[in-house]
């Protein structure tokens, strides 16, 4: 039977007599479709003569031909040296010591080369001071091979020859001699003896030099209380391994407070030994990775921090002093009882940007006589001097300056002021810059020189009093690059390389007899008689040295005098009105002169879990104050709201939000390094500039904020922020039940059923076990006390493993391809073991305990909740639940202990990834090597070349996952059995392992019964992540331990 | 993917030749006796000049002592000796004792500040020589009497030579040839009469009204209808043909990217067999890095002139190159010309013995591919186990053109680990491995395989 159902698409269909019923008849497409766009040329398209048949036989033809021609295998060439360097060997590994020294990292490391390539970054273990390298220091390699560097110096953005270059700036330089005008230096902090040398050398021959440096990100506070006090412009040292008790007021010092480096001292005193630990509270406004590391955080307001910081100076002097910071009151008693306990042991550390906290925290140290703090051979990491910069720009914009040279430095990215600068550089008759990369600044100056990449420059540093390290060429300049040093040399007639001039400058004032070939070796050179004052270096020494003394006699009457108005002022902080902005340097970017790294790009903050992006982090409270929202989208995506941030007059707009638990009421934080777009890739393109509002080099801004429309899309990797109560994925105690229970009832083996009785779950077993009591047993430690989030053994897989770059848009929708992530977890209450309390009480669907709601509000961190980091990587489990699924075969187990991936036997089911209970295998969704889509590293030769000829790249539509190195422990293997010998233990090492400067992770042969990680393996604190899913991984962790003893 | 033709196909060239060549033996064989007529008379000449020295033993001396550094007629590190007496006597006014004190001793000579001496030190890049003082004068003489007669040039001879052998394959080959021809014409007759026989046979049958069965047959099912309609016939054959397709399929797929028996024509002709066979070069003396590195390394070009500096042209076996070199074009004059090829490579000035610095790296072919997703390493099978260079590569020494010996594929790899034992003996590494091993599987000698050498993650990572 006929229907007499009319279907119809709109309302106007149902009346015969519409008009658009009759266009919609005549015309099925509305819109007229674009035929002679898409066709091209219309009348080149009518003379051809080619018709549609034709065009299939030719489609035909070409694809047979082209399916024919591929039937030949490609031929390889194979090319040998003319004449093979000795050191060489096609296939071995070279390892030399150098030295990064950027201005903000500084650190000694071992550059690992293959056929003269540099391609990794490890620690120089030899090295006391510095030898950790963070995540940016890993990605540096990266840096050296970015296809937007420089290829040759510039004149006014033309292309110029070193000589015309030369030629020109001497010439200027010369007719600045006595014209009354300036030369000034704008440079980077150098902390290098050769380079010091060298400046002064050069202001004695051309009389009116100024040498300002700048640091981007200032420690003028700090550097200028240390001169008030020690004459010396420098930082303080701190050994935190030596510290009981660790009081922090705002500073990051497991980022980058003071240059960075203390994470590896700080994690020895975290890890339990004979019952004792460190204790560490924190002060502060952001979430920061060290307040994240802190047994107590206390979140105030920067002001706060002020007051807090001179009530202590004044509990401990037994004075007192006005001011109210609330609940943290109680907080600051306790630690008040505890530093009184044992006051040597104490240390306290502040990174608020002030003069007087900065003094008054050097006056507390000394006060407690801390065998922590170290001012008698300070860092001098941070040089900048503010004032300086200040002036200079001031005296630019005076036309004083006839010369303005620039090394290291992005000022017209990094400055405040930077149309000032701008202003100040046209008055200027000569300018020159030495980058890397094409920027801000090399914009607005007439010369360009390119700068040569640390891996491709000579140098050395003095990084620490006595401790001075070498920086040695890895790879021959690849472009037509010149160092500054060198270019000072060649402008001042000196006819000596930089080379040989620090070899002379360490001959005459370091090396002291000691020989220059080891010093190069080692990279490091540390002066052994610690009175030897190096800075002899310097040519006015003799006259410092007199106004050292006459300060000394003084000082100690008129510091205590000056400590006490620092004190009050301290007191008598107010925030100016308005929110306080804390700006800070992100773990991933720094200052952001690598913003142009992929790696880095890609690199997932620890904290807020976001790559690809800076925001501004608000708390919950204020975020629903103003209404601002952080919501997920329905494709996995985590949007946020935008919001305009107004200081002093200045604003940016379009800053997406992160409601960031923890962050102190009344304060925001953003971080620098972002926002940069001259010379840069459009992907890499990212974030908003947050150095636009760091008027007077003050990291704390009072700030108006406004809510913007609209919503930003972030690439963030980790969505659900907290444990929900699942105590046995991190398991934490207190150092008090650690010492006095059984680890029985802390370290808690889950039981399962097994015939109806509760038996622990690792005495259940579906599998016959295989026995791996035979040969190497591979196994990894990860201690949960040591780790502090850091995120270098992140960036360390990256470069051993050749993991691609995937982009913000894949990051965004969960594709993101790192081995090895570090998750990071927050309390829905006040503490974990809280949830885990919450969650065991769950009693019933619904009512006052019931799951239904509880889960729900279990989601939710805390306003300021505890926080743990917990490094995944592949678990290599004995009884692996991906090796059973895998239709093919692909993932097979190794007697070793390796779950091993076969690359080619891959077919792309994804079994195996949806089987994983750790959620750590990464599906090759596209083709990320030669495709223009992913215009990162891997898509120009140039950037391929920091690939591990070890490793294979993989291609589009395999499983991939960590390998536990796979490649390194077959190479210690092969050179003991070349060498005929056995295996040490500390042979064995994973990229994340000899990345980690906590000593976090530690791999070795459990088979070995003298190796350190079979010792841990038999630890109390041993658990396995899941362990009642029965997997038996080689992945262990140790369970956290905090110290809350509040006395 | 360019191949060398095969080899046999030239030879089955050479035999069809060989006959041709026979026309011409008769001229030839009369060319060897006026060659070795003409060397006779040299050699007498030779010894008639110097009547001190024997040229013969000379010659020897010559070759021990002399030769890394001179050669008779062109400068190499040290100067042309050829007629060295006289030109030293005539331009320099040098006598005999001269030259004793010189060879015997001429680092003391330089010292001294012998004129001669130091200018000739100066001349040749203060290359010092070395002293021989084991040498006599009558060593001497008999070198001296060597580089002013040499003896003649052995190329004719060895010509003659080829020919001969040439000249006796041959025959062997025309009397098989002979017997081929009688035994097809026998065979031609045997046919011819049995169809003579049928025919006839046929004709009496005819003849006796004998009536063939022909009709009857045609009455029947053609054969082919009656198979298409045995469907289960049908149904067989069909099977057996897509199992049958099936199988050869497999096979040609499964050579696909097996690349055995590749011999791509190089850039420069390197002849393996010359080097590693009749000069019995050391494998890894060349490809050193085989030894310590995943690669067996190519050889850059420095190693190659540790020898070639003084090596600068190919004099060939004793014997000369054979009939098939000949035939290939093999002869010493080419292998000069490769030489010459790695002189301009490298940047080598032969007429002044000095680098030039215009170099230019050698784009070898590769032959042995192995894909990126496989990882080898030759230190492993060279160093820890031993291995010879030949099992995998074949018979190298043999190669005039390098070839891809083995398969390369997997199952190559696997076959080989499950078969060879680990070598144990004095590697520490191995001793507590081994002895826990060896008693879990109950064996005196483990295999590779027992080792965990056939793990996925052994070789693909």
């Amino acid at each position: 039977m006929a229907s007499n159902k009319k279907y119809w698409k709109s309302e106007a269909e149902l009346n015969p007599n519409d008009s658009i019923v009759e266009a919609l008849k005549q015309n099925e497409f509305v819109e007229e479709i674009p035929v002679d766009d898409f066709l091209g040329d219309k009348e080149n398209l009518s003379a051809t003569t080619t018709n549609r048949r034709d065009f299939l036989k030719y489609v035909g033809f070409s694809t047979a031909a082209a399916s024919l021609a591929a039937c030949q295998g490609p031929v390889r060439k194979s090319i040998p040296y003319v004449v093979q360097p000795e050191t060489i060997v096609p296939g071995v590994a070279n390892y030399y010591a150098t030295t990064i020294a950027n201005g903000f990292d500084f650190a000694s490391i071992l550059i690992k080369t293959r056929e003269g390539r540099p391609i990794k970054v490890e620690n120089n273990t030899d090295a006391k001071v510095g030898g950790n390298a963070n995540a940016r220091v890993q990605a540096s390699v990266l840096s050296l091979y970015d296809s937007t560097r420089l290829q040759g110096p510039l004149a006014n953005g033309e292309p110029v020859e070193w000589d015309a270059l030369n030629a020109g700036v001497r010439a200027k330089l010369g007719s600045l001699k006595g014209s009354g005008k300036k030369i000034a230096l704008l440079t980077q902090t150098y902390a290098s003896p050769s380079t010091s040398r060298l400046l002064e050398e050069f202001k004695e021959m051309y009389g009116d030099v100024d040498h300002v440096a700048y640091d981007a990100i200032s420690e003028d506070a700090a550097l200028t209380a240390f001169e008030n006090r020690y004459g010396e412009r420098a930082l303080a040292d701190y050994d935190f391994s030596k510290a009981d008790l660790i009081v922090s007021f705002g500073a990051d010092f497991l980022a980058d407070w003071q240059g960075g480096g203390y994470d590896g001292g700080y994690a020895k005193g975290r890890i339990p030994k004979n019952g004792k630990m460190s204790r560490h509270i924190q002060f502060e406004a952001n979430m920061s990775l060290t307040g994240a590391n802190a047994d107590k955080r206390v979140p105030l307001t920067p002001m706060l921090q002020k007051v807090a910081l001179a009530k202590l100076y004044a509990k401990l002097n037994g004075t007192s002093v006005g001011g109210e910071i609330g609940d943290a009151e109680q907080a600051l008693d306790a630690v008040v009882a505890q530093i009184k306990k044992n006051t040597g042991n104490a240390v306290v550390v502040t990174g608020i940007d002030d003069v007087n906290a900065q003094s008054v925290v050097l006056a507390i140290n000394e006060m407690l006589g801390s065998k922590a703090f170290d001012s008698k051979s300070p860092k001098y990491s941070r040089q900048g001097n503010t004032k300086s910069v200040n002036e200079l720009i001031a005296n630019m914009n005076a036309g004083k300056v006839g010369a303005l040279i620039m090394d290291g430095v992005n000022p017209m990215y990094t400055l405040p002021n930077a149309a000032d600068f701008a202003g100040g550089i046209e008055k200027v008759d000569l300018s020159v810059v030495f980058s890397t990369n094409w920027n801000e600044t090399t914009e607005v100056t007439q010369y360009t020189a390119a700068a040569n990449h640390f891996l491709e420059s000579w140098g050395d540093t003095q990084v620490k009093k006595g401790h001075y390290s070498l920086m040695q060429p890895t790879i021959q300049e690849l472009f037509d690059t010149k160092q500054f040093q060198a270019s000072l040399l060649e402008w001042m007639g000196r006819d000596i390389s930089y080379y040989d001039y620090i070899r002379e400058t360490w001959g005459t004032f370091v090396l002291n007899g000691a020989d220059w070939n080891k010093a190069l070796h080692d990279g490091i050179f540390v002066v052994s008689n610690e009175v030897a004052d190096p800075e002899n270096t310097m040519g006015q020494q003799d006259k410092e040295a007199e106004d050292d003394t006459m300060m000394e006699e003084s000082a100690s009457g008129s510091s205590m005098e000056s400590i006490a108005s620092a004190v009050r002022s301290l007191a008598n902080a107010t925030s100016g009105g308005g929110m306080e902005l804390v700006l800070y340097p992100k773990i991933g970017m720094g200052d952001g002169q690598q913003a142009n790294n992929p790696w880095l790009q890609e690199f997932p903050d620890p904290i807020t879990r976001v790559s690809w992006d800076n925001y501004i982090t608000v708390s919950k409270a204020d975020a629903e104050q103003i209404g601002l929202v952080n919501e997920h989208v329905a494709n996995g995506g985590l949007d946020g709201s935008y919001v305009k941030l107004t200081v002093n007059g200045v604003s940016i707009d379009r800053v997406p939000v992160i409601v960031q638990p923890g962050q102190a009421k009344g304060s925001v934080g953003l971080s620098f390094g972002y926002g940069r777009k001259v010379g840069m890739k459009s992907e890499m393109q990212t974030g908003v500039n947050a150095y636009a509002l760091y008027q007077n080099f003050n990291s704390v801004q009072s700030v108006t904020i406004e809510k913007s429309p609209g919503m930003h899309e972030f690439a963030c990797v980790q969505l659900h922020k907290t444990l929900m109560g699942r105590g046995d994925i991190i398991k934490e105690t207190t150092l008090e039940i650690f010492n006095t229970k059984d680890h029985a009832e802390w370290n808690y083996v889950p039981v399962v059923s097994l015939n109806h009785q509760e038996v622990p779950a690792t005495t259940v077993d579906l599998w016959d076990s295989f026995d791996r009591s035979i040969g190497h047993h591979f196994n990894m430690s990860i201690d949960l006390n040591a780790c502090t989030g850091c995120g270098a053994c992140v960036i360390a897989c990256h470069a051993e493993n050749n993991v691609p770059v995937v982009g913000k848009r894949e990051v965004r929708l969960s594709r993101d391809m790192h081995w090895l992530r570090i998750d990071r977890y927050y309390s829905s209450e006040d503490t974990f073991e809280e949830d885990n309390t919450k969650k065991e009480e769950f009693d019933g669907l619904s009512g006052e305990k019931g799951s239904l709601g509880g889960f729900g509000e279990l989601e939710d961190p805390a306003a300021n909740p505890q926080v743990a980091f917990q490094p995944v990587m592949c678990q290599h489990c004995n009884h692996a639940p991906c090796e059973t699924v895998c239709p093919v075969a692909a993932t097979s187990h190794g007697r070793q202990g390796q779950n091993q991936m076969a690359y080619n036997r891959c077919v792309g089911t994804r079994y195996c990834a949806n089987n994983c209970p750790y959620k750590v295998r990464r599906f090759n969704w596209f083709l990320y090597n030669n495709n223009d889509e992913f215009d990162y590293y891997m898509n120009n030769d140039l950037g391929k070349m920091v690939l591990n000829p070890d490793v294979n790249v993989r291609s589009r539509g395999v499983i991939e996952k960590c390998s536990l190195c796979i490649q390194k422990t077959q190479k210690t293997i092969l050179d003991a059995k070349r060498e005929g010998r056995t295996i040490q233990d500390g042979e064995f090492q994973t990229a994340c392992s000899s990345a980690c400067s906590t000593g976090a992770i530690v791999f070795g042969d459990v088979n070995d019964e003298d190796s350190e990680v079979a010792a841990l393996a038999k630890s109390d604190r041993m658990y396995h992540l899941l362990e009642h899913v029965g997997t038996k991984p080689n992945v262990f962790y140790h369970v956290k331990v905090r110290n809350t003893n509040e006395a | 993917m360019k191949k060398v033709p095969y080899r046999n196909r030239i030879s089955k060239v050479l035999g069809v030749s060989l006959i041709i060549f026979l026309l011409f033996s008769l001229s030839l064989y009369s060319q060897e006796e006026t060659v070795a007529e003409n060397a006779e008379v040299v050699a007498e000449d030779g010894a008639a000049n110097a009547s001190a020295g024997d040229p013969a033993k000379g010659k020897s001396l010559f070759n021990q002592n002399c030769a890394a550094c001179h050669a008779l007629n062109r400068k190499m590190t040290g100067p042309a000796l050829a007629n060295v007496e006289s030109r030293l006597a005539e331009e320099e006014g040098l006598d005999k004792e001269w030259l004793y004190a010189w060879i015997k001793n001429s680092p003391g000579m330089i010292k001294s500040g012998d004129a001669y001496s130091v200018k000739i030190y100066n001349e040749y890049n203060q290359a010092a020589m070395t002293a021989f003082p084991t040498l006599s004068n009558q060593d001497i003489d008999d070198i001296l009497a060597y580089t002013a007669a040499p003896p003649p040039e052995a190329a004719p001879v060895a010509a003659a030579a080829a020919t001969d052998t040439a000249g006796s394959t041959g025959s062997s080959g025309i009397s098989n040839e002979i017997l081929l021809g009688a035994l097809a014409v026998i065979f031609g007759l045997l046919v011819l009469m049995l169809f003579l026989v049928n025919s006839t046979l046929r004709r009496i049958a005819e003849a006796n009204g004998v009536v063939l069965e022909k009709e009857k047959a045609e009455k029947r099912t053609p054969i082919w209808k009656a198979f298409a309609q045995n469907q289960f016939l049908v149904l067989v054959t069909v099977i057996f043909l897509l199992l049958g397709s099936a199988y050869f399929a497999y096979g040609w797929m499964m050579q696909v990217g097996v690349d055995q028996g590749y011999a791509p024509i190089q850039p420069i002709h390197y002849s393996h067999k010359i080097h590693a066979g009749d000069n019995k070069i050391e494998c890894k003396y060349c490809h050193s890095s085989a030894r310590v590195s995943k690669h067996s390394g190519i050889p850059s070009l420095n190693v190659c002139m540790n020898c070639h500096k003084s090596i600068y042209e190919y004099k060939g076996n004793p014997e000369g190159p054979s009939k098939e070199d000949l035939a290939d074009g093999y002869t010493n004059e080419f292998y000069t010309g490769e030489i010459k090829k790695l002189y301009k490579a490298v940047g080598w000035d032969e007429e002044n013995q000095r680098y030039t610095g215009e170099s230019q790296p050698v784009e070898w072919v590769r032959i042995h591919n192995l894909p990126d997703f496989a990882y080898f390493n030759h230190s492993q099978h060279v160093s820890v186990a031993g291995i010879e260079c030949q099992t995998c590569h074949g018979p190298v020494e043999e190669m005039e053109i390098m070839y891809q010996y083995s398969p390369l594929t997997m199952g190559w790899c696997i076959e080989c680990h499950r078969e060879t034992n680990v070598k144990v003996e004095g590697n520490e590494y191995y001793a507590k491995i081994h002895a826990e091993l060896s008693k879990k599987y109950g064996v005196d000698q483990l295999t590779a395989a027992q080792m965990g050498g056939l793990e996925c993650g052994k070789c693909h990572y």
